[in-house]
């Protein structure tokens, strides 16, 4: 049976609906020993700001049952670097590649995003809006859903390529950000980023991170991710890039019936490097198995 | 860039060296021929809900045989698990792993190889290298630092003259690895060094001092074990080509640093 697996996202049309989620994967350049990325539906990048970030002191990661705590602090070596090394090297695949912006500032962001204005190899912007915003005491952009309106629109008037906005899970209502995200003009919704969290060392007595705090991810946050895909998709009618703890073609399929048009590899990719093409060749069986001859039927079809 | 193998290794055999110490003899496709000392591997936890890889350094390598012996202490659950492998089962690795030492800047010279604790290890496949070949040293001196128990000094005994040093004082000189280097007057031209940072700040320190070369192998936590995350940074002395600010992988540019190239 003929089976189609792309979808398409903001009029970009990827191979298939399975990508690799920002911050776990580079820019594909050391993953390329272990897969071939002209497989994957697109790669999504590392974030990176117009000026290079140092990051934050180590310890920047510890373990958690099912999962990870991480306080990287979005070190990066800025767009100019970024753009000669990292986007020149992914002109040889043949996949999609979202960059994924950070910013301290609105206009930060705006510079960023004008910057890869003219590149071609950059195919969609992804926007991280957890960032800390200096002007505001270092709250994340991403809170308030008057705030994410404003810095869409701000964003949307400034790219040229379509742009995804990254939503933090660490608010209340998250269907509320969404619907601002929407109505600045978003192309499109990349969740969930990290839940905040804190691992305290016992023998030592002290933050297990450097940072104190962290952002978890792994299988242990899959659930609330699901939960939190499905709300929004009842919400909005942009599409939605589904992520948070998806290890296998089974987790990435409740991300698309929940109401997602593609999911995101992240963590999982640092216990098994190829997890991604396993999420890929699974959902293609899982099709087969039953059926179904695009795998767009089973977006949302969950309700 | 270097090939990189992610492979399902056999275990040919356990052996508990002392409270608390294992080595692992493993059979590997790939990754025992292609490595060096100084390098070391990613290990996998079985149990899944332990994601992380746990970076363990290369203790030998057979490149014939192919056979590739880690040594390490059990620190926690990843370790625990790695402790009761039988004869017969698998682990997964990704490896090799890191730069290793800088052999051909050490032939030829007075080399000291010093390690504390769990830093042993990797120093052993490094006085193998350093032993005799195309990369020998004029002179090969090997300083192991011990709270009490000892291990893997005798493997070092073909190779070098070995010194040791106890906290206890249980054997060797009483006190640490500088203490048993001061007490049989070495006086080398190159240090290369793994332990816990306390002791790798002392050396940086006493190099500095005496103008001696000196080279460290540093941990830190690590997630991709690759380069691609940038967990495991370190501070660096200058802007480093990569990340275009003062910090370096150490899964990638390091373990092993020039001691001036970073900071502790
Ligand atoms: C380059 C390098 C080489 C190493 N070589 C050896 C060796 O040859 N023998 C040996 O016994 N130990 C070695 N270590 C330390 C070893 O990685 C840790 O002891 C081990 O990861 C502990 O895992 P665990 O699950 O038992 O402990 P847990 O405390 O349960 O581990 C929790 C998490 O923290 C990480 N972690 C804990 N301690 C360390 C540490 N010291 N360094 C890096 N990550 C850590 C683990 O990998 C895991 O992700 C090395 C570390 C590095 C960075
Ligand atoms: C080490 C690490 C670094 C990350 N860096 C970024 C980043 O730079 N930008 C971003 O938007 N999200 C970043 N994330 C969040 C992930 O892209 C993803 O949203 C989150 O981890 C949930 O997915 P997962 O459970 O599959 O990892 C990072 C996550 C991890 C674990
Ligand atoms: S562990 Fe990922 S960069 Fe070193």
């Amino acid at each position: 049976m003929s089976q189609n697996m792309s979808v398409s996202i903001a009029g970009v049309t990827l191979k298939n609906p399975v990508m690799v989620a920002s911050g776990t994967f580079g820019s594909g350049i050391e993953f390329s020993r272990f897969l071939d990325l002209s497989r994957l539906g697109a790669v999504v990048t590392k974030g990176v700001a117009i000026t290079p970030w140092e990051g934050n002191a180590t310890p920047r990661i510890c373990e958690t049952p099912s999962g990870m705590l991480n306080a990287i602090g979005l070190q990066n070596p800025g767009a100019e670097t970024f753009i000669k090394r990292d986007l020149r090297f992914l002109e040889q695949f043949d996949t999609k590649v979202i960059v994924n912006v950070c910013g301290h500032s609105a206009e930060e962001y705006v510079d960023c995003v004008r910057r890869l204005a003219d590149e071609k190899r950059a195919d969609l912007l992804e926007i991280n809006i957890s960032c800390p915003n200096v002007r505001e005491g270092g709250i994340a952009f991403g809170t308030d859903p008057k705030g994410v309106e404003r810095i869409t629109k701000e964003i949307r008037k400034a790219a040229v390529q379509p742009v995804i906005m990254k939503l933090s899970p660490n608010v209340t209502d998250i269907t509320e950000i969404a619907a601002a995200a929407e109505a600045g003009g978003a192309d499109a919704l990349s969740m969930i980023n990290t839940l905040t969290g804190m691992k305290i060392d016992v023998r030592r007595r002290t933050f297990a991170l450097a940072n104190r705090t962290g952002g978890l991810s792994g299988p242990a946050i899959h659930p609330v991710a699901v939960r939190m895909v499905w709300q929004c998709a009842q919400r909005v009618k942009i599409p939605i890039i589904g992520m948070g703890g998806i290890a296998s073609a089974e987790d990435a399929l409740e991300m698309l019936m929940a109401g997602a048009s593609a999911v995101s590899v992240g963590t999982a990719n640092f216990h098994d490097q190829t997890t991604v093409l396993q999420v890929i060749d699974g959902i293609s069986a899982y099709l087969d198995e039953n059926g179904i001859g695009d795998v767009r039927e089973l977006i949302g079809c969950v309700r | 860039m270097a090939q990189i193998y992610r492979e399902s290794a056999l275990v040919l055999g356990r052996e508990r060296l002392a409270d608390g110490i294992f080595s692992l003899r493993l059979q590997t496709e790939r990754i025992a021929a292609e490595c060096a000392p100084g390098q070391f591997v990613s290990v996998y936890c079985a149990d899944s809900s332990r994601l992380l890889p746990r970076p363990i350094s290369v203790c030998e390598a057979d490149p014939e045989k192919g056979i590739l012996r880690l040594v390490f202490r059990v620190a926690g659950k990843g370790t625990k698990e790695f402790s009761g492998l039988e004869k017969g089962d698998k682990l997964t690795l990704t490896g090799p792993l890191g730069n290793g030492f800088p052999l051909e800047k050490l032939a030829g010279r007075k080399v000291l190889l010093a390690g504390g604790g769990i830093g042993i290890p990797p120093m052993l496949q490094l006085a193998k290298a350093l032993s005799g070949g195309e990369n020998q040293a004029s002179e090969l001196t090997a300083v192991a630092g011990f709270r009490d128990c000892l291990f893997l000094t005798e493997d070092f005994s073909p190779y070098c003259r070995v010194l040791i040093a106890t906290e206890d004082g249980s054997a060797g000189t009483k006190g640490t690895v500088l203490d048993a280097m001061r007490e049989n007057d070495s006086s080398p031209e190159v240090i290369c060094a793994c332990g816990p940072a306390p002791m790798l700040r002392a050396l940086k320190q006493y190099a500095a001092e005496k103008g001696i070369e000196c080279w460290l192998s540093l941990e830190e936590k690590m997630a991709c074990g690759v380069g691609a995350c940038l967990s495991c940074v370190c501070r660096s002395a200058e802007v480093d080509e990569h990340s275009r600010v003062k910090n370096k992988r150490v899964c990638t540019e390091g373990p092993v640093f020039a001691a001036e190239e970073v900071e502790l």
